[in-house]
């Protein structure tokens, strides 16, 4: 017998049948109002408090992991601006030592120059005609009368003599004038000198100013991320965005020149490891082919960082000059033993797939024929496996910045994830919370006949109750 | 960083020697080659696949062509047969030789009187087991019309466990047109065989579609 037949206790009228359950189905949720609407708001407050708990501890890892992330921020900004005040101060010190070391030569050079100049100027002074003593003994002789031939004749004998030597002396005035403007003339060349050089000490110090400038903007910056300023927040947190797309660019750029290497040289190891054996589910000679450029990968990454190009490893940033300089020598030596294996392994394809491509014609029948000028690409191809493990030596830069900033980023993505499911906890609990009345209320409507049926018992009882309160208060005051 | 080096090092070697795999993705081709009157027109064809299968096998793939006739279970009937070698270059050289053994066959084969399909199916079954490799494939280029001397028992069940026979260029007799359930009597014979056998079969006599006859 089935469930709806049990239900259905008048078979003839399943109206009444619906009817009749309905109506027992009321009252039975009527009599059980109570703890349905105390289970159903602790479900909710059970729900909203999980929830609510859940978004709390949600939003302090967040902030935990945005306070991390903020301290590796300021740290690698700290430590990036220590790396440019370090060499602009570096710059700096090759500037003195460059320019000002020879300082007190130009100083030397400008005071023999001057000292000369001033012998110059000493030997170019005007020196004052001689004081003609003559002009008393004319005065003497205008008071004698020239009436009398014979004085006139003496007069004009000193008249005589008075022009011939104020000729001379007017010849010599001019000859020591003369000298004079010769030695000024003479002392152009070493003005001219003196300007120059007074302008080259002038360059030389606009430039150690123009460096002085840089470095002071990059002291404020220091000083900003120093006190965790909001402007060096956003500018590094803008910085490190731009870097890791930018470094992961790049990188993509480094990925397919690995991925052309690797079918440079895949091939040609299938000569040297075998061409049929596998690892795993991949062909050894590929394998090996992805080893040595890895290898190359490494090398590279250790060149640069004994160049101390990049920081990666502390380690080596922070062995002895000399180990470090042996190192340089070891990686490069062996980058370039290995860039030379692949311009090897590079010829060895081309030869190899010369080969099987004349195989595969003469087995398809077809005439071989042999390229014009099938050199140029084994030349070309020789020359790309020996180039771009060098190549690839430089990912060791983009891959410093891109670690760096993917630390940045991907922190902030994943904070912001944590605050938009905190959020998401949130809405839910108080949907759940607010659900919880819902219910109470569905609930309510759901049994409202049993409902109406109280409040129309209780309305009669209180009209019951008010008259005999009513009749009560009559008869205390009648009392009293 | 000795100690990484040396690290290194050893997971190379483990990587290069333990876990290296060199016959379970190699391939092993027998091709029997019916030469019987009735089918010998058909060679040439024969020879195209052989040159294909030749473009498509890679080092430590295995390769062996044999004729079917009056006694088929034999090393003599062995035409040529090849592993090739890791090495490109070898296994380059190693084709070219190999496709002038078959040329100097086609040029100088003749029909045999008897044919025995199932002497050649025993004898390349032997010969695949032998190779090891992890792909056997059985391709048998002849009309499955069986023709045996007198004497000659071959009723006995197959054990072809891990080989897949491919029956190429199946081509009608005249009685198959006269009544076409002959021909495929014939052919699910041989399926029956083979699968009871524990091999699988498949046929194919659409020879332009060649890169189908090896598909796993």
């Amino acid at each position: 017998m089935t469930v709806a037949k049990l239900l259905n206790i008048w078979p003839h009228a399943p109206l009444l049948s619906a009817f009749f359950w309905i109506t027992v189905s009321v009252f039975f949720l009527y009599l059980a109002r109570t703890p349905a609407h105390r289970s159903i708001y602790s479900l909710s407050r059970v729900i909203h408090n999980g929830l609510r708990l859940l978004a709390r501890s949600t939003r302090i890892a967040a902030a935990g992991i945005h306070a991390r992330n903020k301290e590796v921020l300021f740290n690698l900004g700290r430590e990036s601006t220590e790396r440019i005040i370090i060499r602009e101060f570096q710059r700096v010190d090759g500037v003195i030592k460059r320019d000002l070391s020879s300082y007190p030569m130009l100083q030397r050079d400008m005071s023999d120059q001057i000292a000369r100049m001033d012998e110059d100027y000493i030997k170019s002074a005007e020196l004052p005609p001689p004081v003609p003593t003559w002009v008393d003994a004319i005065t003497a002789l205008g008071k004698i009368s020239s009436k009398d031939a014979s004085v006139a004749a003496i007069l004009e004998q000193i008249h005589k003599t008075i022009n011939s030597q104020h000729k001379g002396v007017l010849d010599e005035y001019r000859r020591v004038s003369s000298d004079r403007h010769a030695i000024l003339h003479k002392m152009m060349p070493l003005w001219r000198r003196l300007a120059e050089t007074l302008e080259q000490a002038s360059q030389r110090f606009t430039g150690l100013n123009e460096r002085a400038e840089v470095i002071d903007r990059h002291m404020q910056t220091y000083q900003e991320i120093e006190d965790r300023s909001e402007k060096a927040d956003r500018m590094l947190t803008s910085s490190a965005a731009t870097q890791f797309f930018i470094a992961g660019f790049v990188l993509l750029i480094a990925a397919g020149g690995a991925v052309i290497n690797f079918n440079l040289i895949a091939l040609p190891m299938s000569e040297m490891v075998g061409g049929g054996s596998y690892i795993g589910a991949f062909k050894t000679s590929d394998v090996a082919a992805l080893v040595i450029i890895l290898v190359e990968l490494a090398m590279g990454l250790y060149l640069m960082e004994s160049l101390r190009i990049t920081r990666l490893f502390p380690i080596i940033g922070q062995m002895d000059d000399r180990t470090r300089r042996r190192m340089v020598w070891i990686t490069f030596t062996i980058l370039f033993v290995m860039a030379g294996v692949e311009a090897s392994l590079a010829f060895m394809r081309d030869r190899l797939a010369a080969d099987i491509q004349a195989l595969r014609q003469s087995l398809a029948d077809v005439e071989v024929v042999a390229a014009a000028n099938n050199w140029i690409p084994t030349v070309g191809q020789m020359v790309m496996g020996f180039i771009l493990p060098f190549a690839l030596a430089f990912v060791a830069i983009p891959l410093e910045s891109f670690v760096h900033a993917a630390r940045t980023v991907l922190g902030s993505v994943l904070a912001a994830l944590l605050n938009g499911l905190a959020f998401a906890f949130r809405l839910v609990g108080n949907v759940a919370r607010y659900g919880g009345e819902f219910g109470v209320n569905l609930y309510d409507l759901a049994i409202f006949p049993s409902l109406w049926i109280e409040r129309l018992v209780v309305e009669k009882r209180r009209q019951q109750k008010e008259p005999e309160t009513a009749e009560t208060g009559a008869l205390a005051e009648e009392t009293s | 960083m000795k100690r990484i080096v040396m690290l290194v090092l050893i997971g190379i070697l483990i990587l290069g020697s333990g876990c290296a795999d060199s016959t379970s993705r190699a391939r092993s081709v027998f091709l029997l080659l019916d030469t019987s009157g009735t089918y010998k027109a058909e060679i040439d064809k024969a020879r195209a696949i052989i040159n294909y299968l030749l473009g498509t096998f890679e080092p430590g793939d295995s390769m062996a062509v044999a004729r079917i006739d009056s006694g088929s279970f034999s090393e003599k009937d062995i035409v040529a047969k090849v592993t090739f070698d890791r090495r490109p270059s070898v296994a380059t050289e190693q084709k070219r030789l190999f496709r002038a053994k078959i040329d100097r066959f086609i040029a100088a084969s003749g029909s045999s009187a008897h044919t025995d399909i199932t002497g050649g199916v025993v004898q390349a079954v032997q010969y695949l087991n032998e190779t090891g490799a992890g792909y056997r494939y059985i391709l048998i280029f002849s009309d499955l019309e069986e023709d045996l001397a007198k004497g000659h028992v071959r009723d006995f069940p197959l054990e072809m466990q891990g080989c897949q026979a491919i029956a190429l260029n199946v081509t009608k007799l005249r009685s198959d047109n006269v009544d076409p359930r002959q021909y495929f009597k014939r052919v699910e014979d041989w399926q029956r065989r083979v699968e009871d056998g524990g091999g699988s079969w498949r046929l194919l006599n659409d020879l332009e579609r060649l890169d189908r006859i090896l598909e796993s």
